[in-house]
């Protein structure tokens, strides 16, 4: 098991001729992704790491029956790009792109929910399924199976703590991305939802910030989940009014602190990590 | 990127928003002069990008030229919320019958579009209670349609013209957010003026990703010196006033970074995500501005994922070669390229770190050190 994507993923890579593109095609494939096609305007009949490139999503997701793509596409086109992966019958779409204007992914993301596909970013490093399939940027050695579940919205910030967690030889069964951004696909709850039915999760590590409300909203579900979980939120020493480089990073008018967060996720039974290392000791407590 | 209250305003009246006769002025012998086109009453409000500026008088009321000299010159001469006051808007006092409160910002956890009215306007929104307040999310495949309007007013307890007169301008809200790609119209207060309601100030955020396609919104710099040429280089930088520079890739990276930092009694002298995948240019860039910050010690946490360690590494060696770097380096590289890079460091005399929070103690102890 896992969650959102497994060893069965077929995925396409839309901007797969561009220097981001061709670099992490690379990386998916030595971690053992199924990427099955790419996608290029322009440039079909071309071969990058022998994966066949298409001119559109359209032709892509005919030939090799994917079921999830990749964006590499500078933020001006994501949103037509995304678009089409969503037009052509795509489910999972990764948008790793930063820098999207915020009313083109409202319409990303609504357009998307109408049509059953999941979004993981935009702003995100991907989706880990360990020792399955990986979708994005995190680097392949730090990834290896097991009951973990991660979900986080910032990327570097995972390596740190996903490296700590293998380190202690504890394996992830999924490593989800949400995305930096104010508005992305999914939320924790969303994840979490899946975590607590997926067979392979024994805990979940939640990794959050500053700004927003989605570590509130995430408490009131953890309240009920049978599973454990241990919770480390960025953004500590962060002063109001100035973003952290995230555009949900921020506190505004008082709300999104560190301490109501922590608060919040503390009251519905999640343990806190003040440090990003304290983790794989609160999880050993957790699970035993 | 925030607005100022008059372009704001300049872009409420173009969308056919009703706002009160006025016009931006840099000097009391302006203020004088609008002053006297206009007539009567006029007000002399301070261009700052913050509120509650009435409280730090750098909002008065003047009777003909004379006093509107006399008050432009008294509010350029001040501070409003620790902004220096370079622009004033001069404008018609108008006849307030009621206030009332509009604006539409983005709901992250709704991932929409939602608009926020109430009948108690004049006040931050903050104060207001919660059964004063009407919120409506919108569906952005449709947009706000007039009947939206009509709805919100009967919520918000309107009747009448006064009722027909929101219907009308909550569409032309909704496109002036749109088509502007705001973060947050807000109008407040939104005054009711015998029928005729008047956008009596303007709070504006562009959405700093969009601008490339904004082009015709004036350009509004709200950032230190050193945080502008940070946001040149297309980095992410926030001064923060202590004594350890502090540059991480990732902005959670660079938040955790800070948050170690002070759990070990350091103090950071700022926030910098050098961003992911920053070759050996932007690094050296980004080191360069750590300096700016006259820091004890720097510290770089790097965790490489599309950033490669060995860029990083020969980064740091290029500006040593070219500049004196007059404090201590702690560094800690590991990810991509980690062998690579942790060999020029050593080749170069550097040692660096694998473990976040023994390289965070080691700038802690250099920087508090007597």
């Amino acid at each position: 098991m896992a969650i959102i994507i497994d060893e069965n993923t077929r995925l396409i890579v839309q901007g797969i001729t561009g220097n981001q593109g061709r670099f992490h095609t690379t990386q998916m494939l030595a971690y053992g992704t199924q990427v099955v096609g790419g996608v290029s305007p322009g440039k079909g009949g071309q071969e990058v790491e022998g994966v066949p490139v298409y001119d559109s999503a359209f032709a892509a997701v005919e030939a090799q029956n994917a079921n999830a793509s990749v964006l590499f596409i500078p933020s001006p086109f994501a949103k037509d790009a995304a678009f089409e992966a969503i037009s052509a019958g795509i489910k999972v779409l990764v948008i790793v792109t930063e820098h999207i204007p915020v009313h083109d992914e409202m319409e990303i993301v609504e357009y998307a929910s109408r049509n059953g596909t999941t979004i993981v970013g935009p702003n995100t490093f991907g989706i880990v399924s360990s020792g399955k399939c990986k979708i994005g940027i995190p680097p392949n050695q730090f990834f290896i199976e097991g009951p973990i579940g991660v979900v986080a919205r910032s990327g570097t910030l995972t390596y740190e703590i996903v490296g700590n967690l293998t380190a202690n030889g504890m394996g992830q069964s999924t490593v989800v991305g949400l995305g930096g951004d104010r508005v992305v696909g999914l939320s924790f709850v969303d994840v979490l939802e899946k975590f607590e039915h997926d067979p392979q999760t024994k805990a979940v590590v939640l990794v959050g910030e500053i700004g927003g409300n989605a570590e509130e909203m995430a408490s009131l579900f953890i309240k009920d989940m049978t599973k454990p979980v241990v919770a480390y939120i960025a953004g500590k020493s962060a002063p109001p009014g100035k973003r952290m480089g995230h555009a949900g990073a921020i506190i505004e008018r008082g709300k999104g602190t560190f301490n109501a967060k922590v608060e919040a996720l503390q009251a519905a039974g999640a343990r806190i990590a003040t440090l990003p290392f304290e983790v794989p000791d609160l999880l050993r407590e957790v699970i035993g | 990127m925030k607005l100022f209250e008059y372009i704001g305003k300049e872009i409420f009246s173009s969308f056919g928003i009703t706002v009160p006769r006025g016009k931006m002025v840099t000097s009391p012998e302006e203020a004088a002069q609008v002053a006297a086109e206009i007539g009567g009453t006029v007000v002399v409000k301070s261009q700052v990008l913050a509120g509650k500026r009435g409280k730090g008088g750098g909002i008065k009321f003047a009777s003909g030229a004379e006093e509107a000299r006399e008050a432009a010159a008294s509010i350029l001469a001040i501070t409003v919320q620790g902004h220096k006051v370079e622009k004033l808007l001069v404008e018609e006092k108008i006849q307030i019958d009621k206030e009332l409160y509009v604006a539409i910002t983005i709901d992250g956890s709704a991932k929409k579009p939602v608009i926020i009215a109430s009948s108690q306007g004049g006040m931050d929104i903050e104060d207001v209670p919660d059964e004063h307040i009407v919120k409506c999310h919108v569906d952005v495949t449709v947009g706000v349609y007039p009947y939206l309007g009509r709805e919100i007013a009967r919520r918000m307890g309107l009747t009448g013209k006064q009722a027909a007169n929101f219907a009308k301008l909550l569409p032309l809200l909704y496109k002036c957010f749109k088509d502007k790609d705001a973060e947050l119209v807000e109008i407040n207060p939104l005054v009711i003026s015998g029928d005729i309601l008047i956008a009596a100030d303007s709070k504006f955020t562009v959405d700093d990703d969009a601008l490339y396609r904004q082009k015709d919104v004036p350009y509004v710099e709200d950032r230190t010196s050193i945080e502008k040429q940070a946001h040149d280089l297309g980095l992410a930088f926030v001064e923060l006033g202590g004594n350890i520079a502090v540059m991480a890739n990732g902005a959670g990276m660079s938040m955790g970074s800070l948050d170690t930092l002070v759990h070990y009694g350091g103090s950071p002298a700022n926030f910098l995500d050098a961003g992911g995948g920053t070759g050996m240019e932007g690094t050296a860039k980004a080191l360069e501005l750590l300096l700016q910050t006259n820091p004890r010690v720097i510290f770089i946490n790097i965790f490489g994922g599309i950033t490669r360690c060995d860029d990083v590494a020969n980064a740091l060696i290029q500006v040593k070669k070219t500049r004196e770097i007059p404090v201590p380096v702690v560094i800690r590289l590991v990810g991509t390229n980690e062998q690579e890079g942790v060999k020029i460091l050593n080749d170069n005399g550097i040692e660096a770190y694998k473990v976040m929070q023994e390289a965070a103690a080691k700038a802690v102890e250099i920087a508090n050190a007597e």
